[in-house]
C-alpha cells in the first residue's frame, strides 16, 4: 500500500463518518441537558428513509434534509414530552421508539426501496484542496461533510465559550442549581432534545442522500447504537464524540480494504468486525485498569490526564427535574 | 434590604409546611430563623427565594410587594440563597459555577470573571483558586463560592440555611465575620438554624417556627432556655452521662497500621473497656474513619490487630477475619452517611426489619416482621410508617431507624457523626438511647466534628490530627478549647 492510497482510505474513512459525526454531537447536545434520546437506531432510520423521500419526490436534496430534520426533531419530542413533562422513564420511551421507528421506516419506505434519487453534489474548495496531505484528506468532499467540520468547532465554541453553553451543562449537571441560578430548565431541556434530534435527523438524511444514497430496508442498520456508544467514548464532548466517529470510519476502511485482499472469509465477518472493535476500545478507554496505569504517571501528569480521560456522564443524566 | 414575609401558606400534600407565617426583617440585620427540623423554616426561605412557589401570602421588599414566583425572579429582586446541600456544580470548576447563571454576552469574559471573583474573595479573606473543581472544594469552600457568586449578582438580602453544618471551626468563624461585615453593609441576612449557640452568637434578633407556625421572634441576647421552650413547646435538658466504665476489655488495639491510599494511620495501643465512651476528635478525614472502619471489620488492617471480647475465650485476634466473624462478636456500626452506607433508599423500615431478622427461610414472614417494624416505630419513635421507605424519613428518623436496626445485645457501637443534621430533640434522644446501652455494658466509640459533643459525652477522648493519633485523655482533664488546639495537631 502505498502513500497515496493511505489518503485515499484516510479521506474515505473522514467522509464516511460524516453521518455519525452528526448523530453523535447531536446526542451529546441531548444528553448534556439531562435528556438520553435513545431512540437513536429508530430516529436515523425513519429520517434516512423519509429524507430521501423528501428529495426524491422534490428533486431537491436541501428539502430532504429538512424533512429529515424535521422528522427527528418530532421523534425527540416524543422522547422530551415523556421524559421532561410526563417524567416518565427515558429509557423505555427511547428503546420503544427505536424498535417502532426502525420497523415504521420498513413499511412506510417500501414504495422507495433501491430507486435512484438524487444525492448531494461533490464540492472541492478551491485552494484548500490543493494543500498537501490535508487538501486530499479533508477538502476534496462535499458541503455536507464541510457542515460537519463547523458543527465540531461550533458546538465546542458553544459547550466551553459561551454563557449559554455553560447553563446547558449545568441543566444536565443539577438542574436544581440551574433552576436556583433562574434558568428554565424544562424550556431549555426541550429546545436542547429537539436540537439534538434534528441533528440526528440530518445523520440519517447524510446517509440517504449522501454516503449510502438511496434507501433500502434496514438501510442503516446499527448505525444508532454505535452512535450512542460514541457518545459515552466522547466522553460528553462533542470533538471527542467526532473523533470516535472518525475512529470508527478508519474501522469501517481498513474492514473493507481487508474484505478485498483476503478472500475465504464469509463478507459479514468485516462488516460486523468494527462494530466489535469500537466496543473493545470503548472497554479499553473506560475501564478501571486505565486508572491503575494512570497511577504510574508522574504527578504532575496524572491530574490533567486523569482529567482529559475522565469524564462522568451529566449527573442529572435521565433523571426527571422535580420542581417543588 | 427591608424584607416582609405576610401571612405565607404552603402545604404539601396533607402536611401544612407553612401556616400563616409572618416574618420582618430590617435592613443591617441579620435574622435568625430557629426551629426544629421539620418546622417550616426551609419551605419558609425558600418560597422567598423562588424556589418554591406559596400557596397565598405576600411577599413585600422594601415595603412593596415583589413577585417573587421564580428564583431568576428573587434574584432580579436582591434575594439570593444559599442551600443546605450545596446547589452547584461539582464536575466544573470555581470559575465555571461562578459565571453559571450570570447574565451577559454570548461569550464568557474569563479574565474579568476571574478577576472580580479575586476581587470579592480577598474582601472576606476567602482562599478559593478559580481553576480548582468544585468535588475538591470541602462544604465550607463551596458556601464561600456561593456566597461570592451571590453578591456578585448584587443580592441585598442572603438566606443562608443550615450554613454550619458539616463546615470547621475556622470556617464558620469566617462564615460568621463575612455576615457581620455584609450586615454592616446594610445588607439583610436571613439566618437559618436549628442551632442555638450559632444563632445566639451572630443573630440580632430570632423567630422561632414550630410545626409551620412562628411561635414568637425575641431580640439577642435571649436566655436560651425560653428559645427552647419556644422550639419545643416545653423545656429540654442534656443527659448527663454517670460512670459506666468497667473493668473488662471489650476492644484492644494493637500496633494497628491502616492505609487508604492517601493517609496512614497508627495506633499503638488502645483498650476499650465494658460500658466506656471514647469520642474521636478531629477534622473531618483525619483518620477517624479508617479507625472505626477497621474496628468494624470493614477495613483490613495494613498491620497489627483488633482483639474483641467473644464469648467464652476473653479476647481473641480478629486479623483476616471476615466482616461476619465482627458481628458475631458484638460489633454494631452507624456510617455517618446514612442513606448511602446505612440504611438503603428504596426499602421500607419493614424490608430493612425483615433483612436484618436471621434468614430461618427462603420465605419473608410478613406479620411478625410488620409487627416487629411496628414496635421499632414505636419504642424508637421514628416518624413514619412500616410502609415508608428510608430516603422519604428525615435525617433525625433516619437515626433512629439505624438505631432501631442495632441487634438488642452489643459489645461495641462504632458511630461516625451520631447527631449530624439533628435538632436538640432528637439529639438528646439519641444519646439517651446511646447513654442506656452504656449502662448495659456496650462500649461506644463514635467520631464527632461537635466539640462540645465530644467533651460532654466521652469518657475519654483520642484527637486525629492528619493521620496523627494522639494518646486517649480523660475528659475530666479537658477543655473544649485546648481539643481544638490538639485538633490542630499540637501534640
Amino acid at each position: 500500500m502505498d502513500f497515496n492510497q493511505l489518503i485515499v482510505i484516510l479521506a474515505t474513512a473522514i467522509a464516511t463518518a460524516t453521518p455519525l459525526v452528526f448523530a453523535s454531537i447531536g446526542e451529546t447536545i441531548t444528553e448534556r441537558a439531562g435528556v438520553i434520546n435513545l431512540s437513536a437506531e429508530g430516529t436515523i432510520l425513519l429520517s434516512a428513509m423519509t429524507g430521501f423521500a423528501a428529495a426524491y419526490a422534490t428533486n431537491n436534496v436541501l428539502a430532504g434534509f429538512l424533512a429529515a430534520a424535521i422528522v427527528g426533531a418530532l421523534i425527540a419530542l416524543i422522547v422530551a414530552v415523556g421524559a421532561i413533562t410526563l417524567k416518565q422513564s427515558q429509557i423505555a420511551i427511547g428503546f420503544v421508539l427505536a424498535m417502532l421507528c426502525g420497523d415504521l421506516s420498513s413499511f412506510l419506505g417500501n414504495p422507495i426501496v433501491l430507486v435512484p434519487g438524487p444525492t448531494v453534489p461533490s464540492l472541492r474548495i478551491p485552494i484548500l484542496q490543493d494543500i498537501p496531505v490535508l487538501g486530499p484528506l479533508l477538502f476534496q468532499s462535499d458541503a455536507l461533510v464541510y457542515a460537519s467540520y463547523l458543527l465540531m468547532a461550533l458546538t465546542w465554541v458553544y459547550f466551553y465559550r459561551t454563557r449559554n453553553g455553560l447553563l446547558l451543562r449545568s441543566i444536565g449537571e443539577q438542574p436544581a442549581a440551574a433552576f436556583a441560578r433562574g434558568s428554565n430548565v424544562v424550556r431549555m431541556r426541550y429546545f436542547y432534545a429537539l436540537l439534538g434530534g434534528a441533528l440526528m435527523g440530518i445523520a440519517g438524511a447524510a446517509f440517504s442522500l449522501d454516503f449510502k444514497a438511496g434507501w433500502s430496508h434496514r438501510h442503516t442498520a446499527g448505525y444508532g447504537w454505535i452512535a450512542l456508544a460514541i457518545v459515552i467514548f466522547g466522553g460528553w464532548n462533542p470533538l471527542r464524540a467526532a473523533l470516535g466517529s472518525y475512529l470508527f470510519g478508519i474501522l469501517q476502511s481498513l474492514a473493507s480494504v481487508a474484505q478485498s485482499s483476503i478472500q475465504n472469509v464469509p463478507t459479514q465477518v468485516f462488516s460486523v468486525a468494527p462494530f466489535v472493535l469500537m466496543i473493545l476500545v470503548l472497554v479499553l478507554t473506560s475501564g478501571e485498569w486505565l486508572d491503575r496505569l494512570l497511577a504510574y504517571l508522574p504527578a504532575a501528569w496524572r491530574r490533567p490526564i486523569t482529567r482529559a480521560i475522565h469524564a462522568p456522564p451529566p449527573a442529572a443524566l435521565g433523571k426527571a427535574f422535580e420542581q417543588d | 434590604m427591608n424584607v416582609q414575609l405576610q401571612h405565607i401558606y404552603k402545604n404539601f400534600g396533607a402536611v401544612q409546611a407553612n401556616d400563616d407565617v409572618s416574618l420582618s426583617v430590617e435592613s443591617g440585620a441579620i435574622h435568625g430563623l430557629l426551629g426544629e427540623n421539620g418546622a417550616g423554616k426551609s419551605t419558609l426561605v425558600k418560597i422567598l427565594s423562588g424556589f418554591i412557589t406559596r400557596d397565598r401570602g405576600e411577599i413585600l421588599l422594601n415595603g412593596q410587594p415583589a413577585g417573587i414566583k421564580t428564583p431568576a425572579d428573587a434574584i432580579r429582586a436582591g434575594v439570593g440563597m444559599l442551600h443546605q446541600d450545596p446547589l452547584d456544580f461539582p464536575p466544573m470548576t470555581v470559575l465555571d459555577n461562578f459565571v453559571s447563571g450570570r447574565p451577559g454576552g454570548l461569550f464568557i469574559n474569563q479574565r474579568a470573571a476571574s478577576h472580580e471573583f479575586k476581587a470579592l474573595t480577598s474582601q472576606f479573606n476567602f482562599e478559593l483558586d478559580v481553576d480548582e473543581q468544585v468535588s475538591n472544594l470541602t462544604v465550607g469552600e463551596r458556601q464561600q463560592l456561593e456566597i461570592v457568586r451571590l453578591l456578585a449578582l448584587g443580592v441585598q438580602t442572603l438566606i443562608l440555611d443550615e450554613p454550619t453544618t458539616g463546615i470547621s471551626a475556622s470556617q464558620k468563624s469566617a462564615l460568621f465575620a463575612a455576615l457581620k461585615k455584609l450586615a454592616a453593609q446594610g445588607k439583610s441576612v436571613i439566618f437559618v438554624s436549628h442551632k442555638l449557640d450559632d444563632v445566639a452568637e451572630l443573630c440580632h434578633a430570632v423567630t422561632v417556627m414550630r410545626a409551620g407556625h412562628v411561635v414568637g421572634t425575641a431580640t439577642i441576647p435571649c436566655p436560651s432556655a425560653r428559645l427552647v421552650s419556644m422550639m419545643f413547646g416545653r423545656e429540654l435538658a442534656a443527659p448527663s452521662k454517670p460512670q459506666t466504665c468497667r473493668d473488662d476489655v471489650v476492644l484492644q488495639v494493637q500496633h494497628l497500621a491502616l492505609s487508604d491510599g492517601r493517609m496512614d494511620v497508627r495506633i499503638d495501643r488502645l483498650d476499650v473497656h465494658c460500658g466506656e465512651v471514647i469520642g474521636l476528635a478531629g477534622l473531618e478525614g483525619s483518620g477517624q474513619r479508617l479507625f472505626l472502619l477497621a474496628c468494624a471489620g470493614i477495613l483490613r488492617p495494613a498491620a497489627g490487630d483488633v482483639r474483641l471480647h467473644a464469648a467464652r475465650n476473653g479476647l481473641s485476634s480478629m486479623a483476616g477475619k471476615p466482616y461476619h466473624d465482627f458481628l458475631k462478636a458484638g460489633v454494631g456500626y452507624l456510617p455517618a452517611d446514612r442513606l448511602r452506607e446505612g440504611l438503603i433508599w428504596g426499602l421500607t423500615i419493614q424490608d430493612h426489619v425483615a433483612l436484618r431478622t436471621p434468614a430461618s427461610s427462603a420465605f419473608i414472614d410478613r406479620d411478625s416482621t410488620r409487627q416487629n417494624a411496628e414496635l421499632a416505630i414505636q419504642t424508637f419513635n421514628i416518624r413514619g410508617r412500616t410502609d415508608t421507605r428510608a430516603g422519604q424519613l428525615s435525617g433525625g428518623n433516619q437515626q433512629r431507624t439505624q438505631l432501631a436496626l442495632l441487634p438488642p445485645a452489643l459489645n461495641l457501637v462504632l458511630m461516625e457523626h451520631p447527631t449530624r443534621g439533628l435538632d436538640i430533640e432528637s439529639t438528646i434522644w439519641v444519646w439517651q438511647q446511646l447513654i442506656a446501652r452504656c449502662q448495659a455494658g456496650t462500649a461506644i466509640l463514635f467520631a464527632s466534628s461537635d466539640l462540645d459533643e465530644i467533651v460532654q459525652y466521652s469518657d475519654r477522648v483520642i484527637v486525629f490530627s492528619g493521620g496523627k493519633v494522639s494518646a486517649p485523655i480523660d475528659t475530666t482533664s479537658l477543655s473544649a478549647e485546648t481539643l481544638g488546639e490538639m485538633i490542630g495537631g499540637k501534640f
